[in-house]
């Protein structure tokens, strides 16, 4: 359970975790590797859902191309199970497929091929005792998510419940690279860090290195998806953008 | 739990084990504050005055029941139809979002996202947020936007942007997609009008008893035209199933045998297969791995591969049952009913009488009464309709 925490509170700078749409292309896990060369501190692996209704368009289209090649929970599991990186790896995806999978056999597939954390993206607070449950037994941390809108009485007892990290929500919408850097961003990042000692990470709306490096003087550290799956679109190198991250958060 | 049928949910939302709230973080907040909304406005009688003043003076309720004999004699039951299609904007949608028009006015929000499959919501929510001065956004499917182009003209003669889907199967469950990702980013002033029964809870409550209506005149129009009496079976289409779950709130507690009718392309509770989509858990077409799969009807309204959480639990605790019935009934349906009644249903409303027509004098035996509703007139269908006729002849 204080695995995924414990290994991010080591790093000792602020963390950096990427984000790679597992089976988007053949050789998906090459990002993944190139992300953890380039100085990530975890890698978050999405599971391909077809009714991403949290993902703007460059993780739909990557989700769809996932799907269309033919990936499912089990694929990109398979997939992971070679994964030899140094660095702690986090699913995210959505219930319906931890649903259909049955949290038991989730669990400990996860643990299996050496997943530390999970986030789900559509399973809040309400909903998610008895998975989360399942999951402390297996050693898979359940990650909550705090939103800008999350109220502060709630956001306590959704940092509260959040196991290995707080995945904070710069701002109010899809996943997705926005043109400014939202102020929500810190905001909830503040509002999170006061009332928990769990690292606070911050994700959606960080698109670029300086909004990192803005966000994460507020925050223990930055998730970055969008620009990842974009770079990967685009043919470029994920372990240069990565890199660009990772120097803007003091190397 | 509540020991009632078709009473209210559970603090969290659930009908017995389906339901709850399945959704982000992000618009957790806004579906508290609108069961909290909802809550305080259904039990205060000068909200409930005046949602009755518009169902009254603006959608023309209460809608008749019609005794069909042609139809009856032919089949051997009494078939008595409740008309949602003379509601204003020719379908029971009216109900449901004038409802959700006043609770969003009443919670300050300004503007109004909408999904939508055969355009009946849509068209139903753009003419509540022109009466009552909201701004409206409504997503629907490509597909749909093709086959339902008369409801896309009228959507934006009424004011409202409409937003053609081009992910996924660019049907009503990628509508549904869209429009919860727009709610999301916009959640402080838009309210979302869910136009079925399903979506987080308090939807699939609160959708039904804007619905409840429907159930609520017809079981009254039934015992002044059966002399006190309840009809021994009612009938409607499902889809997300809301005119059918108005309808069944009526009769729940009655001996009245309850029959949600299904597309073959879209049966979720024929699927025996349960999941969590759109922000609860119920019955779901999945595959193997949990992906949700698209559905195939003639009818963009019952096109979704899922079906309201309550509808869920009714079939769990043998209330009701749902089966379906295949395009090639359905287009009998409309030629037949139509012929022998003068009506011309909408696709998504011949499914019940789809059923009728096969099931009378089997399923429902001969002497029965049997309560249909019309959910919505068959206007917005004539191509397609016309097409379907023209094919099966040339096929005959």
């Amino acid at each position: 359970m204080t695995a995924l925490i414990d290994s991010l509170r080591e790093t000792g700078r602020p963390i950096l975790i990427p984000y790679v749409t597992g089976g988007v292309t053949e050789n998906w896990m090459d990002h993944v590797h190139a992300a953890v060369h380039a100085g990530a501190d975890a890698v978050e692996i999405g599971i391909p859902f077809s009714d991403p209704v949290i993902d703007g368009p460059v993780i739909q289209a990557a989700s769809v191309q996932a799907l269309e090649r033919g990936t499912t929970p089990d694929t990109v599991l398979r997939d992971l199970a070679s994964y030899r990186g140094a660095v702690p790896l986090v699913v995210m995806t959505y219930y319906n497929l931890v649903h259909r999978y049955g949290h038991d056999a989730f669990a400990r597939r996860l643990a299996d091929v050496g997943v530390t954390g999970a986030v789900l993206a559509d399973l809040p607070i309400e909903e998610s005792a008895e998975w989360t449950e399942t999951a402390d037994a297996s050693g898979v941390a359940t990650v909550q998510i705090a939103a800008p809108s999350t109220p502060d009485g709630r956001l306590a007892e959704v940092c509260e419940r959040s196991r290995g990290f707080v995945y904070a929500m710069g701002v109010m919408g899809v996943t997705g690279e926005r043109a400014v850097l939202a102020d929500s961003a810190c905001a909830i990042a503040r509002r999170a860090k006061a009332v928990t000692d769990k690292p606070v990470l911050v994700g959606v709306g960080v698109s670029t290195p300086e909004n990192a490096a803005t966000v994460a003087e507020h925050a223990d550290g930055v998730i970055i998806g969008a620009p990842v799956m974009r770079r990967i679109a685009e043919g470029g190198s994920v372990r240069e953008l990565v890199g660009r991250f990772r120097v803007a958060l003091g190397g | 739990m509540s020991n009632l049928t078709m009473g209210p949910p559970t603090t969290r939302g659930y009908f017995g084990r389906f339901g709850g709230r399945f959704v982000p973080e992000p618009v957790v907040p806004a579906c508290r504050e609108l069961e909290t909304a909802f809550t305080e406005a259904w039990a205060d009688p000068a909200f409930r005055a005046e949602l009755d003043h518009h169902l009254r003076h603006y959608a023309g309720r209460p809608s008749p029941v019609t005794d069909c004999r042609g139809l009856g004699a032919a089949l051997g039951v009494r078939v008595l139809v409740k008309r949602e299609d003379l509601n204003h904007t020719g379908s029971h949608k009216i109900n449901n979002v004038l409802g959700q028009a006043l609770l969003a006015r009443r919670m300050g929000k300004r503007r109004v996202v909408a999904e939508t499959g055969a355009g009946q919501h849509g068209v139903a929510t753009a003419t509540a947020c022109a009466l009552f001065g909201l701004e409206c956004v409504v997503y629907m499917g490509e597909v749909d936007v093709a086959r339902q182009r008369l409801n896309v003209e009228r959507m934006e003669l009424l004011g409202a942007t409409v937003v053609p889907v081009t992910s996924g199967s660019r049907t009503l469950k990628d509508a549904v997609n869209e429009a919860l990702r727009h709610w999301v980013a916009a959640v402080d002033d838009t309210h979302y009008c869910i136009g079925s029964v399903m979506g987080p809870h308090p939807y699939p409550w609160l959708v039904r008893e804007f619905q409840r209506v429907i159930g609520e005149e017809a079981r009254a129009q039934c015992a002044d035209l059966l002399d006190g009496g309840t009809p021994t079976h009612v009938i409607a289409c499902v889809g997300g199933g809301s005119n059918a779950a108005g309808t069944f709130a009526g009769f729940a507690d009655t001996d009245a045998e309850l029959i949600g009718v299904e597309a073959a392309g879209g049966a979720a509770i024929g699927s025996d297969l349960v999941g969590v989509v759109h922000g609860s858990k119920s019955m779901l077409l999945q595959d193997d791995a949990g992906q949700v799969l698209e559905a195939y009807s003639v009818s963009a309204g019952l096109d979704y591969p899922g079906i309201g959480p309550e509808h869920a639990h009714l079939s769990d605790i043998g209330r009701a049952r749902y089966p379906s019935v295949t395009d090639g009934e359905v287009i009998e349906a409309v030629r037949v009913v139509s012929r022998t009644e003068g009506l011309i249903p909408a696709l998504e409303s011949a499914h019940a009488f789809a059923y009728l027509l096969r099931e009378a004098g089997r399923a429902i035996p001969r002497g029965s009464t049997v309560l249909v509703t019309l959910s919505g007139r068959g206007d917005k269908d004539m191509e397609q309709i016309s097409d379907l006729l023209a094919q099966r002849k040339e096929s005959q």
